[in-house]
């Protein structure tokens, strides 16, 4: 490999101790990287697989050898374990509701900015993308207020309308639909964002060919922008999934979990298992989270490679 | 953890195609000065999103009465800083900020540094090892943090650095994607300037410091911005790690007063929210372009 010249001007003469002083400092520029990587990244990584067969507990802390290997028991545990059944149906609502509902506002939003509208763009979409930079605490904290029943923001607004809004936060049937409706709200912009550059790379020429060939607005956008826009929508899709797969912040600060334990979440169970101190099977829950993960990202480069 | 300094992070975008030049493009877009009505919507969108910051902050200027009042007021009727007073006063906000400003800029500072060290040994030079390297950093991009947490922990504990400063920035001063970014970055610089340097005689790191790192500038600029708003945001990892109060981040502060003794102090909270989100929306009120520009090339938020 060191052999290989992969300069494109040609024509250098390198000797053997130019070659080494470039790969001296090649190295040297690495191995600060490299050094923090292996200790925080890579074996984590590799000791979590580990732990997952062990039955590691808060307090072999200080004894990491006296762990027993006890194979595969700790997944077959969170499997057959009510709750986490329960947090991983609450997480797969969690993502299958709130990830298209968040795709179609964000592609709303993207094609109003893009198509729509000649002035203010910017302005719109800044104001939809604030929400994504905050703290998801600071903005569960503040939801939790606006959601409050009664006397909530939310409830008082649908009043005016003459609807008697929810308990939204303590009815078991409505807490998840309320994450839902905040995470949209924070994470749409994201979305548009992406879609606004995948818009915007549509050529205009296109549009006006088939407007000459008489096709309406819809069948343009149905037609001619639906199908350039595939990858970026496929990316947006899984990116989107991974996120809301992990979501943890949202129910910690405005429901704990409850009520009932509707709007526990993958995440924060395996939070949970690791505040008991059971570190075994808290490692073998994130790497099912982990796995699940990665046959969504194994999904979106299939659908990918099929298209290109 | 120790993957994502942004949380919840993605691959990069699939990068758009081609830049169709779309001024004027007067055909589709002619009725554009009669769609008074997508404006219409558009802003009771913008009111919709923004509204929840507006009554935010109003509210945290609010007493405790008037914020349990029904229904709810919109503008303070007796505005007043006592709940911020109390904030700093009483709670030692000042301590949190304090040090969520000093681990973001830690965090923010060592992956500028490592990870464009990284990048441009990847991207420019050859060196034994460098395929490794390269395979291994990518391939732990798409890990999530939640699958590092358990044996991080138990690592940071074991080096004795649990409710320390250091334990909350070490784990996250190195990130995969800071590293693809800055490769990505440098790719797309001339390899003759490496060769001018080195006909001029200058050393290969300074090289790099000295002609490389200098036209960094759009790519630095990208990594540092999302990097200290992933730092300042992230909740997790401080959670398990601050332990006392004198190691409280802003969000472990929030979230443990939301859910503790002082749930029911609305003001309070309403103010904590603010002190929160307020510095972070003015750097990206002020860095909006370049912020918006590096979602839309990296998909990472």
């Amino acid at each position: 490999m060191t052999t290989v010249q992969t300069g494109t001007t040609g024509a250098r003469r390198r000797d053997d101790s130019s070659r080494r002083r470039e790969g001296r400092a090649a190295w040297i520029l690495a191995i600060p990287f490299c050094l923090l990587f292996l200790a925080f990244t890579a074996w984590p990584v590799i000791q979590s697989l580990f732990m997952s067969i062990t039955d590691t507990k808060a307090r072999d802390l200080r004894h990491p050898f006296s762990v027993n290997v006890i194979g595969l028991d700790n997944f077959a545990k969170a499997l057959s374990d009510p709750i986490f059944r329960q947090a991983a149906g609450n997480t797969a609502y969690f993502v299958l509701v709130g990830m298209p509902l968040t795709l179609v506002v964000a592609l709303a939003a993207a094609v109003a900015l893009d198509k729509g509208i000649a002035r203010f763009r910017a302005i719109f979409r800044l104001g939809f993308y604030m929400p994504v930079i905050t703290s998801i605490v600071a903005v569960a904290v503040v939801w939790r207020f606006l959601l409050q029943d009664p006397g909530g923001l939310i409830n008082t607004a649908l009043g005016w309308v003459g609807i008697t809004g929810p308990n939204w936060l303590g009815d078991p049937s409505w807490s998840m639909p309320s994450l839902i409706l905040m995470a949209t709200w924070r994470n749409f912009g994201t979305a548009m964002i992406i879609f606004l550059a995948g818009l915007q790379a549509v050529p205009a020429e296109l549009h006006e060919a088939a407007a000459i060939d008489g096709a309406g607005a819809w069948k343009r956008f149905r037609h001619v922008t639906m199908p350039l826009l595939r990858p970026t929508l496929l990316f947006v899709m899984v990116t989107t999934a991974i996120g809301y797969l992990q979501f943890f912040e949202e129910p910690f600060v405005m429901t704990k979990g409850g009520p009932l334990n509707s709007t526990i979440s993958l995440s924060m169970y395996t939070y949970q298992q690791f505040g008991f101190g059971n570190y075994g099977l808290a490692s073998a829950m994130s790497y099912l989270i982990f796995v699940v993960i990665a046959i969504v990202t194994a999904i979106q480069f299939r659908l990918l490679r099929e298209r290109t | 953890m120790s993957v994502d300094t942004a949380p919840r992070q993605t691959a990069p975008a699939p990068a758009p195609k081609a830049r169709a030049s779309r001024t004027g493009s007067g055909m589709v877009g002619a009725s554009q000065g009669s769609r008074w009505w997508l404006y219409l919507v558009l802003v009771v969108a913008l009111v919709a999103v923004i509204a929840p910051f507006v009554w935010m902050v109003l509210g945290s200027f609010k007493g405790e009465g008037e914020l349990r009042q029904v229904p709810p007021t919109w503008l303070p009727q007796h505005a007043s800083l006592d709940n911020y007073t109390q904030l700093f006063s009483k709670l030692n906000f000042g301590q949190f900020f304090t040090n969520s400003i000093v681990v973001a800029v830690v965090v923010t500072a060592g992956n500028l540094v490592f990870c464009s060290m990284l990048g441009y040994a990847l991207a420019m030079l050859d060196f034994k090892g460098k395929k490794v390297i390269f395979v291994a950093v990518m391939g732990t991009l798409m890990i999530p943090g939640v699958v590092t947490f358990v044996p991080l922990f138990v690592l940071v504990a074991n080096a004795g650095l649990i409710d320390t400063i250091p334990g909350l920035f070490l784990p996250f001063l190195v990130s995969p994607f800071g590293v693809f970014l800055m490769r990505q970055f440098i790719l797309g610089l001339p390899r003759d300037l490496l060769d001018a340097g080195r006909v001029d005689g200058a050393g290969e790191l300074r090289i790099f410091f000295r002609i490389i790192l200098p036209l960094c500038g759009p790519a630095l600029a990208t990594l540092g911005i999302l990097t200290f708003l992933g730092s300042w945001n992230n909740f997790l990892w401080p959670l398990v790690v601050a332990q006392s109060e004198d190691r409280y981040t802003l969000p472990v502060a929030l979230a443990l007063y939301s859910t503790g003794q002082n749930s029911t102090n609305y003001g309070l909270l309403l103010a904590g929210a603010t002190v929160v989100i307020i510095p972070i929306l003015v750097v990206f009120l002020i860095f909006q372009k370049r912020f918006i520009e590096g979602i839309a090339t990296t998909g990472l938020k």
